[in-house]
């Protein structure tokens, strides 16, 4: 079946290179029949590529060894959650994930614009057909993820013992849906542009793709970060690595394109700052996909020096360049003839975010490429860490949490004094009470940028409660609805608005997590044998005792061995357990002997936090096992030529051995306070991304009745 | 003040803001920035209190792992030259011989003093979705 | 060969598919024009709009005086998007 697999990619390309050249003869010349031949390629793609894919994951599930992904990557002692995930965890499988994605969107949106858009969809195609092709030549030429290896080994390798964590089984295809979602957007911009229709219809048509790109790749960063958080030894979410940067870039972006097409539909201004954005946006979004696989940047994500570095940059260079030329080309179509009345207007705020937030950007590009540009400049290599991004980024991110606050209560084109006056009260006296409340009754104090995020995130709040009271009130005087019947019905027919709200909420919450949890977290570092305690932040914590367990991993990630620790903590009137560990795979690799393999392998840390609204209590362990040395080596001789049952009792005795006389553990304990914020203030993101998504229903109503209208006239014109 | 001249200041500002912003960005980053170097730059011209961000792989049977402290011998990607570094501090669960790592501190008599908590190893096979950090 | 083979008869499958349009005729004729989903479109985002600004007035944002100006001013954008609509079905413009 591989070979099915690899022919349904050469065809896919084939088909791709189809699609891009009959759409554009179609665009060129008229001739509808080429534009819907060229719609129904891509449609046909996206069945090629989901055969392949299922191709390719039936392999996983079967562990077929024959093909040489499934051999790197899995192993028959894998879980099956685990298996399913692992085609995206190799080079090869995660372009064909992205090409998946691709044609599926594509598709979507093709479909959905198939009456509209004459003018604009068939090189719309033609740019997606490219971009997949793109991808396709990659595997068909390169990294063919259904290679097949002569002598198939017995056993696998297993997925990477790190990657076996549900969040790192959803984050890669939601990035993924983030940076293909951006595609969209921006195939039609170029479109437009080509066609010199740079009016709001590309934007109506292609907005909900934003939305949701922006949705999911937001989602995925916040994934990777709970996976960092709960998976490594450190204790963080966010270490500025340049692969993190790399999917923060298009999202910083994205942001600001989603607020500045709003400014484009009611006023038509911004069109060549929109299409510049969505351009920028997808260029990084490859750039991100680049970064990951290219070797070029010392990271931790450190992909070695691949086969595609080069490829992804000439592509990245024809994308940049033509479409700069384009959009260069049409400067005067995009010039537009309203201008700014106000400052105090909800089009001028919008502005200045979009402004913060490509700083944000730039800050964090020039720190994440810093080793390169200071090579160019000065011939030494260097690097920024955390420390320069958190001193750079943190005051431009106090500004879009004050920005986020003052937005909402703007109207468009021009605020009136009264006005603004009335609607800054009460959010100005929420935030000096607290400020005066943090000042007098926490430490607050003691992180003055921190004090001024608190104080931020309650004006923010305080705008949204605000405005859902408020416009609930003026509903109330119409229709006299009880007040939540009031706020439902506001809500539900302002999607738009009030989930932008409830995102700038969760937005502002999220930072206060951030905050706090960085200025005022504590950490231990120690090393302490079974009945010590020691302080870490405000808990008294003991070392009970050693755990060791033998295929009973408790992560289900099917770890044959795993030490840990049993830890009580104390606070006043609280006593918690945690129950740290850390899991050993074995190595594939002989020559550590029999015996010695077990131990050799991959090892992770298996976290144990114990979550609150109040604050976190994180601890890990890293077992000292230099102590088993000895009985390992004398295993190895002793045991060479056992069969497994007889290393399997071996290693029971080392286990047992680490449980009732354990050396001395080294431990991190953590406390930090309102970490849980964080991904509270991310899930309301996103519920408020889902109803600024959500159609509203009036629309779906008005679709069919001139679905139905323009039937009646044609039958009308028939008869 | 006439429209014209409004848009004028606002530019202006916006500009100003602009420079200002990358002054920030080109000062800071380089003030700050710690120099990547491998144990053969460092052997032939390492200033003496100067931070340095040392790549290399870590030489075969050269770890050693004294309670808290763990000390090993760095070499150069491809060479011979190599280094020993004394650290302490959270070790990435990847670390291993003959694995990349990065790790951040300076030289005193002929031993790297490394940063705490600075060692990031690099992920081993080609393509694996890792962070590893500290 | 089960490659060279399965590539064919997908080439095939997908020759079949995309090439119908050009053997049986496309026969868009008939369906609402290109422009008249966005014509609709356009007259959605428009009464969305006035419903927004309706709803700033409500909510104190928009004082009385500009809301009035605004909405006339909407209004008469949203008047064109309907005569241009009615133009679309052939109805003569009304007076």
């Amino acid at each position: 079946m591989a070979g099915v697999g690899s022919a349904c990619l050469l065809v896919g390309l084939l088909t791709a290179v189809y699609a891009a050249g009959v759409s554009l003869y179609g665009a060129r010349t008229g001739d509808r029949a080429a534009v819907v031949s060229g719609r129904r390629a891509i449609y046909c793609l996206a069945a090629l590529l989901l055969a392949a894919t299922a191709i390719l994951q039936s392999a996983f599930l079967r562990s077929d060894f024959s093909y040489k992904l499934v051999a790197e990557g899995s192993s028959t002692d894998t879980p099956t959650f685990y298996k399913v995930t692992a085609m995206w965890a190799t080079q090869d499988g995660s372009l064909l994930l992205w090409a998946l994605l691709m044609s599926i969107f594509s598709t979507a949106v093709l479909f959905l614009t198939r009456r509209s858009l004459r003018d604009i969809a068939p090189y719309a195609t033609t740019v997606l057909a490219v971009i997949a092709g793109f991808f396709l030549l990659l595997m068909v030429g390169w990294e063919n993820p259904f290679t097949t290896l002569a002598n198939p080994p017995v056993e696998g390798a297993g997925l990477n013992p790190l990657l076996r964590h549900p969040a790192m089984m959803i984050h890669p295809p939601m990035l993924y849906t983030g940076y293909v979602g951006f595609a969209i957007p921006f195939a039609f911009a170029i479109g437009a542009l080509i066609v010199r229709q740079t009016g709001a219809d590309w934007i109506r048509a292609t907005r909900r793709f934003a939305l949701v790109a922006w949705t999911f790749l937001g989602t995925g960063i916040m994934l990777g970060a709970l996976w960092s958080y709960t998976e490594l030894g450190w204790g963080g979410y966010w270490a500025w690595d340049p692969v993190e940067n790399a999917s923060l870039m298009p999202w910083l972006t994205g942001t600001a394109f989603i607020h500045s097409i709003m400014v484009q539909e009611k006023r038509g201004m911004l069109k060549v700052w929109n299409a510049s954005l969505i351009i920028a946006t997808f260029v990084l979004a490859l750039l991100g996909t680049f970064l990951v696989r290219s070797g070029i940047l010392d990271s931790i994500h450190a992909f070695g020096a691949s086969t595609i570095g080069k490829q992804f940059l000439v592509f990245i260079a024809i994308v940049i360049g033509g479409s700069t030329a384009l959009v260069i080309s049409r400067l005067d179509d995009l010039r537009s003839k309203a201008r700014l009345d106000s400052l105090m207007s909800r089009e001028a705020f919008f502005l200045v975010n979009n402004l913060v937030l490509i700083a944000l950007c730039v800050v964090i590009f020039w720190g994440t490429f810093f080793p390169l540009i200071s090579e160019a400049l000065t011939g030494e290599e260097a690097s920024v860490g955390p420390p320069w991004f958190n001193r750079l980024t943190t005051p431009l991110a106090l500004v879009l949490v004050a920005l986020a606050a003052i937005g909402p209560l703007l109207p468009w084109r021009k605020a009136s004094r009264f006005g603004l006056v009335r609607a800054f009260r009460a959010p100005l006296a929420v935030a000096a009470v607290t400020f005066v409340a943090l000042l007098a009754l926490t430490n607050a104090a003691d992180s003055p940028l921190s004090l001024i995020m608190f104080c931020l995130t309650a004006l923010v709040l305080t705008v949204v409660a605000q405005e859902l009271a408020r416009g609930a009130a003026a509903r109330r005087t119409i229709t006299g609805d009880p007040w939540p019947r009031a706020m439902a019905q506001l809500v539900a027919r302002n999607r738009r608005r009030y989930g932008g709200y409830l995102v700038h909420a969760g937005i502002a919450v999220l930072f206060l997590g951030v905050a706090a949890s960085s200025a005022f977290q504590e950490q231990r570092d120690v090393r302490v044998s079974p009945g010590d305690s020691f302080d870490a932040g405000g808990y008294r914590i003991t070392y009970e005792r050693a755990t060791a367990n033998l295929g009973r991993d408790s992560a289900g990630t099917g770890a044959p061995i795993s030490f840990g620790a049993v830890l009580t903590a104390r606070r006043g009137d609280e006593t918690y357990t945690l129950r740290p560990s850390r899991n050993f795979y074995p190595s594939q690799d002989a020559s550590t002997g029999p015996i010695g393999r077990f131990f050799e392998g991959e090892a992770t840390s298996e976290v144990d936090v114990r979550w609150g609204l109040r604050r976190d209590l994180w601890a890990a362990v890293r077992p000292d096992i230099s102590g088993l040395e000895p009985a390992i080596r004398e295993g190895n001789e002793k045991f060479a030529g056992s069969n497994d049952t007889v290393q399997a009792v071996v290693i029971a005795a080392l286990v047992d051995g680490y449980r009732n006389d354990p050396p001395p553990a080294t431990f991190r304990v953590i406390d930090s306070p309102l970490v849980s914020w964080i991904w509270i203030g991310a899930a309301i993101v996103l519920l408020g991304a889902l109803i600024a998504i959500w159609p509203s229903p009036e629309a779906r109503l008005r679709r069919v009745t001139s679905i139905y209208a323009a039937r009646l006239g044609k039958e009308l014109s028939r008869a | 003040m006439d429209p014209q001249r409004k848009r004028k200041l606002r530019l202006f500002v916006a500009l100003g803001a602009a420079v200002l912003l990358a002054g920030a960005l080109i000062y800071t980053s380089f003030s700050a920035s710690t120099q990547a170097s491998t144990p053969s730059d460092l052997l032939a011209n390492a200033e003496p209190g100067r931070s340095y961000e040392l790549t290399g792989k870590v030489v075969a049977d050269s770890v050693d792992k004294d309670g808290d402290k763990l000390t090993f011998r760095i070499r150069d990607r491809e060479g011979k030259a190599s280094l020993p570094v004394t650290y302490e501090g959270v070790v990435p669960d990847p670390f291993r011989e003959g694995r990349e790592v990065i790790v951040s501190g300076e030289l005193k008599g002929g031993t790297f003093l490394a940063e705490r908590d600075s060692l990031i190893t690099k992920c081993p096979s080609k393509f694996t979705k890792d962070e590893q950090n500290t | 060969m089960e490659y060279g083979l399965a590539a064919i008869l997908l080439a095939a499958l997908v020759a079949a598919v995309v090439l119908r349009p050009f053997v049986r005729g496309v026969g868009d004729d008939t369906r609402p024009s290109a422009s008249r989903e966005e014509l609709e479109a356009a007259k959605e985002a428009k009464y969305r709009e006035i419903r927004d600004a309706r709803l700033d007035v409500e909510m104190g944002k928009l004082s009385i005086e500009d809301h009035r100006a605004i909405d006339r001013e909407l209004r008469g954008e949203a008047i064109e998007i309907l005569k241009r609509l009615d133009e679309l079905d052939g109805k003569a413009p009304e007076a």
